[in-house]
């Protein structure tokens, strides 16, 4: 059993806004892989707490008539990994998702809980950083989109406001499009651990594949929130490819992240492994992207 | 005082091939349900944080920690336990057999989770290297056998359904 005060299920996403609105201190609870195991530890305690796992049409992944990457936010990260469009477009993010915890929590964790649960550490966030994903949110005044870097207002604090569901993730087809990405995740162990670090990195190269036309670089557990880098990033953009440009990318890292020191891992061993990571992940990425180094 | 009413919610759901329905505190996890109801009790209570596995059944054919997932959800789906893979007088299937084969038992505490995985494996028809079979198990914890043999259960198991001879190791 489990410690909750009351249960409310919604069925379609306007109840789900209206049970919001009616409980406004209800805690939200999608697949429930945080949002339970918290409840056990005794975190949430006594909570009271809106089920949106019934909410079928917040699953799958999907493609707009622009282009846009549409990803429900009930979408488990088995189905996503899984999924085609995935695979063709955005591969890096099923590859991260099939790396948070084990087999069985990638069948019910959801993208939108991962985001929404306002972790650095998220599997998913930096490679959803990287991309400069779009959030879509439901509330009583309809649908808001807002890039994903205004999305986390500070570690465990998400701009979810009253009356709001997220019910969905968009990538916009300039940012994916001609991408190839990589993403580390430096961990104890290979399963069922959290990340120490987590790295996405994807670059665009030019017709010739010499040049990097554009790179990104984003991490988890590098700050209070996922982040770019986006020093690193106009360090590559233009310049053409070449090992020596994979250690300058990486160095320039160091400007924009703010690891801490933390039982899993110190600070300056953080920045050791960002670098690497980010060297390693671009290296991966352009050569998936064709180009030679 | 606390304003708490207890909820109870009725469940309608399949379970291992019978149909079937009960009324359930809503504060009851899948695992808590199936044990105490159904008397289920291969689904184990383990770690009850979806660390160990030891609680896994298989939800419409995929394997799902039951201790992290609330007894209502049951509603509509297909739920299969290690129960319903016995054959009609109790006969153990292919995958059960090869665990005993194999000797992938000792204490028996993760076995019933271990083997629902397995058959979720098993039914994807498909051939996996053992780096992915290792994958595909890493949601499961096993203290005593070192998981080797586990390993080798499922390895011997997945050539048998392929009609492959399995490769020298």
């Amino acid at each position: 059993m489990y410690d909750l005060k009351a249960l409310y299920q919604a069925g379609t996403v306007a109840e789900a806004v209206a049970l919001r609105l009616a409980h406004p201190e209800a805690h939200i609870i999608a697949g429930g892989s945080d949002v339970l195991v918290q409840m056990r530890e005794g975190k949430r305690a006594g909570v009271e707490l809106i089920s949106i796992q019934g909410l079928d049409e917040l699953r799958g992944v999907s493609m707009e008539a622009d282009g846009t990457l549409r990803i429900g936010s009930l979408t488990s990260f088995s189905h996503i990994t899984r999924d085609p469009l995935i695979r063709k477009h955005l591969n890096v993010l099923g590859e991260a998702v099939d790396q948070v915890g084990g087999p069985q929590i990638r069948n019910i964790g959801t993208i939108g809980g991962n985001t929404c649960n306002g972790v650095t550490s998220a599997d998913s966030a930096s490679t959803l950083f990287a991309y400069d994903a779009i959030v879509e949110l439901t509330g009583p005044d309809g649908v808001r989109r807002q890039p994903i870097g205004e999305f986390y207002i500070k570690a465990g604090k998400v701009d979810l406001r009253e009356g709001e569901i997220q019910t969905a993730i968009l990538i916009p087809k300039d940012s994916y499009e001609r991408t190839f990405g990589h993403y580390i995740k430096y961990a104890m162990r290979n399963a069922m651990d959290i990340a120490t670090l987590g790295t996405s990195v994807n670059v665009r190269l030019s017709a010739d594949k010499k040049t990097v036309e554009r790179a990104r670089v984003a991490f988890g557990v590098a700050g209070p929130v996922p982040l770019r880098a986006e020093t690193a990033e106009q360090a590559a953009a233009g310049q053409p490819v070449s090992l020596q440009l994979a250690e300058t990318f990486a160095q320039a890292v160091k400007a924009d992240i703010n690891p801490r020191d933390s039982w899993r891992a110190a600070k300056d061993f953080r920045m050791h492994i960002a670098v690497e990571s980010a060297k390693r992940a671009f290296l991966e990425s352009v050569k998936l992207a064709g180009g030679v180094l | 005082m606390e304003n708490h009413v207890i909820q109870y919610q009725t469940v309608h759901f399949n379970l291992n091939g019978k149909d079937t329905e009960r009324t359930v505190d809503v504060r009851a996890s899948l695992t808590d349900m199936l044990r105490e109801d159904y008397r289920m009790t291969s689904v184990k209570k383990g770690c009850e944080v979806g660390e160990c596995g030891a609680c896994t059944v298989l939800i419409d054919g995929k394997a799902f920690n039951s201790c992290i997932y609330l007894a209502v959800w049951a509603e509509g789906k297909n739920i299969r336990t290690l129960e319903g893979l016995l054959g009609p007088n109790g006969e153990l299937s292919d995958i059960q057999q090869a665990f005993v084969d194999e000797a992938a038992i000792q204490c028996g505490f993760c076995t019933p989770g271990f083997v629902l995985t397995a058959v979720e494996i098993l039914e994807s028809g498909q051939e996996y290297t053992d780096e992915e079979l290792r994958k595909l198990l890493s949601g499961h914890l096993c203290r005593c056998t070192g998981y080797e043999n586990i390993l080798r259960a499922v390895k011997t198991t997945m050539y048998r359904r392929l009609g492959k001879p399995m490769p020298a190791e």
